[in-house]
This record gives structure tokens, sequence and C-alpha cells, in this order.
């Protein structure tokens, strides 16, 4: 008997805590930025919005967002249609050795990251002359976020029944409508799915862009995040916990928006 | 409206598999053609070649006046009704119906016009705006047939269109079908492993085994004068009985029994229908019940006649088991297969 009822104790300890881990940061983000004397720990507030004009004053932090924008818009746009197209031909057409290119494919994506390949990726662009290009850099942001998604989205191809596009076909469809009409209104959960996903893993990245945009002006806001200081060179805590908020908003609002349209599924990739 | 003229064809897949093999084939204006064998004999291949879904390795194909082998399926003015119906889950069944119209850039009142006018053909009245997934069974399936019949085609081809529908809706849709293949007059030919429903339904058969036509007729041909013996077993709803026999002197002994028989003496087989055996107090046949079995207004009674016999007697005349019971063929209804399993 308290053999178990030390058991339920120890539980909701290790939950407690687990939970807390979580939670913590979660309050920071809603209280500090509304407070007088933001501090790195949490705590009840002195209500002010006087953080809010500084971070809104600040010479590059509303203009980081926007440059935020520009850049996972570009990569997510050029993710979706690259892996949306390279998906449907690879589920469609019978090539030798399809799967064992997928696979090494997506193996090679995640073995050979970002970090990895820094060097060779920036040797590249500035041979390219797309060092400081915000298009360059969702390029490469794009390209490597590729591999798994043409991955994910195979999976959702895969599912759409051939019937339909023969069906298609015999009532005189060409390629371009049996897949405008078709395919990809069939697999708009998973083209939903793969928006997200990019956008969500662009907004976040930091690497790519603080090693591929030297201006400032066109840094986003992940990398503008790190040049947050003070007078000082300590961290401006007027300002990044208002940033901080404003750079959580987009990533939340469009998981609402496709979790309302689609219901969030994230079944790519397994096959149900 | 046109004929359907296949001359030499051949279907060859990449992996080497021969599903149609040589086949030729004429189908007439307006005719109702069933496509009949078991899974696996190439009919669904044949009906992909028709509608350009597979390419014809060799032979070729003509519908109409026109020569299609080499037309991509839109090209070839044919209407498909896929087996699972191939209905676009994300359009409303008027969408649905009126996609032959999109594909070909009709005006948005031309379409909602053409899916009003073939709802109200497939009593489908009222379901419009639904989608696919809410409808039942046999509303898929009228809504899959408004489409083909919206496409205006000259020739219609039906995937099994039967085979995902449950057993009473079946019987319904199988009238329903023929109706408005009459009405329509459309070239039709239908894909199919029932042999109940070829029987019911076509205007004529082919029968087919392992990518060639083993017999083509009437359903009263194919089925009273089954070509070879697997045409023969794959008709019916009881199994003919094939019984070894002899031809000797102008006569054919056979379980126990002899008939007069034209023909070179030799081995046949005796091929007759449970249907057509009847009890007869002076039958040529006579042996022992073993198994009775009920069909609803018939039995089909199994005799032990040295080999099992199958005859189908009406309900006010079942015997019981152990019974000795006589029974004669109809008249001109006992076929012969040689050594080959062709008819003699």
């Amino acid at each position: 008997m308290t053999g178990f009822v030390l058991r339920r104790i120890g539980f909701y300890v290790v939950i407690t805590v687990v939970l807390a881990f979580f939670a913590v940061p979660m309050l920071w983000l809603a209280s500090a930025p509304f407070d007088a004397r933001p501090g790195l720990g949490i705590r009840w507030p002195d209500w002010t919005l006087s953080n809010v004009r500084t971070t809104f004053e600040h010479p590059f932090a509303l203009t980081s967002l926007v440059n935020s924008l520009i850049l996972c818009a570009a990569a997510t746009v050029v993710t979706t249609v690259l892996a949306a197209l390279a998906a449907y031909s690879l589920s469609r057409v019978r090539i030798p050795g399809r799967d064992v290119l997928l696979y090494l494919l997506l193996l090679l994506s995640s073995v050979v990251t970002g970090t990895a390949a820094m060097v060779p990726i920036f040797v590249l662009m500035l041979q390219l002359g797309l060092i400081n290009s915000q298009l360059g850099t969702a390029l490469v942001i794009g390209g490597g976020m590729l591999p798994a998604a043409i991955f994910i989205l195979k999976d959702f191809m895969d599912s759409v029944p051939r019937s339909y596009e023969e069906s298609a076909r015999v009532f005189g469809a060409r390629p371009r409508q049996v897949l405008g009409h078709v395919v990809l209104p069939v697999a708009r959960p998973g083209i939903a799915t793969i928006v997200v996903w990019a956008f969500v893993n662009a907004w976040g990245n930091f690497l790519l862009p603080f090693l591929l945009l030297r201006d400032v002006g066109k840094q986003p806001a992940a990398v503008l995040l790190r040049t947050l200081n003070d007078e000082g060179g300590s961290a401006n805590l007027h300002v990044i916990p208002v940033f901080s908020l404003l750079y959580s908003i987009p990533v939340v609002l469009l998981y609402l928006m496709v979790s309302k349209r689609y219901g969030f599924r994230f079944h790519g990739g397994i096959k149900s | 409206m046109a004929a359907i003229d296949i001359a030499g064809v051949s279907t060859v897949y990449p992996n080497g598999v021969r599903a149609v093999d040589d086949l030729d084939l004429a189908v007439a204006d307006g005719e109702l053609f069933a496509l009949l064998g078991p899974s696996g004999c190439g009919k669904t291949t044949l009906l992909r070649t028709i509608a350009g879904l597979e390419q014809a390795s060799a032979g070729t194909v003509g519908i109409g006046a026109l020569d299609v082998t080499r037309l991509p399926p839109g090209d070839r003015r044919v209407a498909m009704v896929f087996q699972d119906y191939a209905l676009f889950p994300h359009m409303t069944v008027a969408e649905n119906i009126a996609y032959p119209l999109r594909v070909r850039r009709a005006s948005k009142a031309a379409q909602r016009d053409a899916a009003e006018r073939m709802s109200g053909d497939l009593s489908l009245t009222g379901l419009l705006d639904r989608r696919p997934g809410q409808l039942s069974g046999g509303q898929q399936q009228r809504t899959a047939l408004a489409r083909a019949v919206a496409a205006d085609a000259d020739v219609l081809l039906l995937d099994e269109p039967l085979s995902n529908l449950d057993a009473r809706l079946r019987l319904e849709a199988r009238t329903f079908l023929k109706r408005l293949q009459r009405e329509l007059a459309l070239t039709t030919v239908f894909v199919t492993h029932d042999q109940a429903e070829a029987l019911a339904l076509a205007d004529r058969i082919a029968v087919m085994d392992a990518g060639r036509i083993r017999q083509l007729g009437t359903p009263r041909e194919v089925f009273q004068r089954p070509a070879d013996m697997f045409v023969a077993n794959f008709i019916g709803s009881t199994p003919m009985n094939l019984l070894p026999g002899t031809v000797v002197d102008g006569q054919v002994e056979f379980a126990g029994t002899r008939l007069p028989a034209s023909g070179v003496p030799g081995e046949v087989t005796v091929g007759i229908r449970p249907e057509y055996l009847r009890i007869a107090p002076d039958g040529v046949l006579s042996g022992r019940v073993s198994i009775v079995e009920n069909l609803g207004v018939t039995s089909l009674v199994t005799l032990d006649c040295g080999v099992p016999v199958g005859v189908v007697v009406p309900e006010h005349e079942e015997p019981a088991v152990g019974d000795e019971l006589r029974v004669s063929p109809a008249p001109g209804r006992v076929l012969l297969y040689g050594e080959d399993g062709r008819l003699r």
C-alpha cells in the first residue's frame, strides 16, 4: 500500500518537473514583455507597455520580422512547389532504384546538415554571387528541406488512387489538368502539412541566414535575436521579450489556420 | 455511336506478362457486350487497351471509322466507369458529372445544365451538391455512370460495374443499367467475372481465358452449347456435369448407361447441365440420392451413378436422401467434348 502511494507521489513529482520545464519559458514569454523591470526569471510583472514601444523603435526589429516573412515565404514556396512535382513524378513513374534513391536522399540530407555543409555552401553561394541575397538564402534553405518534403509528400501522392487520374485522362484531361484538377486537390492535406512544416523550419533556421546574409538590414528575426544587446553588451531585456513574442506569433497563426481548415494530421510518412 | 474493331491485338506488360494475346473482336454499334472470365484472364487489360490506358503491343484498335491504336485516351471518344467509380472526392456530384465538359472548357452554365439533365435521367436529383463520400454505393455508381454519359462519347466502357454493390442492389442496378443502355443505344463493353451478370445483361458475351477468347456468342449460345470444357465449367450457376464416356458403334457409354451418339469412336467427356436433366420413370440414368441442396424454387440433387451427377429438380419433386431416382436428359442437350476439350 505505501509502496503504491510512494510510486504515485514519485510519478507526480516527475510529471511536475517535466511540466515546469516546458511551462516556465511560456510563462516568461507571457509576463516579461509587459514587465517594467524584465529579468530572466518569472515573476508577477509591474504592468507596462514601454517595452513594446522600445521594441518598435529599435532600428532593425520590425525590418527583421518582415525579412523573416519574405525569406520563409520564398523558401516555403520553393520547397512546396518542387516537392509536390517531384513527389508526384516519383510516385507515378517507375524508375529502377527509386526507393533506394529516396532513402539515400533522406539519409544524406539528415546526416549532412547545414552545419556540416556550411563551408561548401558558403563557397558555392560566394561564387554564384548570392551572398547577401534573400532569394539565394531562401533557395538554400528550401533545398535543404526538399528531401524530407519529397519523402513525406510521396506517401500522400501514393495514396491518390491511380483510377482518379485515369478517369480524368479518359475524359480528355491533359497532364497539367490531371495535376491541377485531380491530383493536387486530393493531396491537399499533404501539401498543407508541407507548407506548415517548411514555414516553421525556415522560420527557426538560424545558421544559414546567419552565414549567408551579412547585411543586418536583410537578416531575419532568428538571426537578429542574437544581436539584441544593450550598450553594455549584455542582452537587452527590454526588447528581447517583446521581440520573442512577436517572433512566435506567425507560426502559431499558421498552425491555427491550417489546423482549422484541414484538421491537423501529421500522418505523412506513415501509411494509415 | 460507333462499332469497335479489334484486330490481332496483343498487350504485353513491361514485366513480360502477355495479358492479351493476338485477339480479334468486333463489337457492333449499339451492342451491350460482355467480357467474361476468371480473374487474370486479361479482360480488364483488353478493356483498358480499348480505352487507351494500356498501349497495344501489336494489332490495331478501331472505334467507328477511326484507327485509335496510337491515340491517347482523351482522343478516342470513349467514356469509362472504373471499378472503384473514381469519383473525385473533392468535387460535388454536379462537378463530378460535369467534369468531362470542364475539361473541354465548356461554360459554367453548360456544365450545370449537363449535371442537372444527367441527374434527372439517373435519379440523382437533389444530390447534386453532395460530395461522393456522402452517397450510397448505388448513388455513387449512378454518378459515375452519369459522368460517363455526360462525356457524350461513342463508346462506354464499364469495368466490373456491379461488383462494388451489395447483392440486392446489384440486381436493381443490373436492370437499371440495361434500361439505360437501351435508351442511349450506346455501344457498351463491360467486364465481369460473374457469369450470371454477363448472361443477364449482355447481347453478346466473349468468354476469355489466358488472354484469348474461348467462345463468342449470345448468352443463350454460350449457356446451351459451351464451345469447350473451360466455358462449360465457367458458365452456369450450378456446375455442368462433365462425365467420362466412350463412343462406340454410334452410341456413347457413360455413367452406366448408353445414349445414341454420332461421331468417331473414342474417349469423350459428356456434358449435361443439371438444369437439363429431369426426373422420369423411364429415365436412362439411375442412381441413389446422396445430397440435396436447396436453391429456393429448385433443389440441386446429387445422384450417385458410379460418378456423381447433379440434377436440378423443381421443389414439388424434391426426393429424400437415399431414394432411387431415374433421370433423363432433355433432347439435344447432351454435349460431347473430345479429348482436346473442344465440343465435338
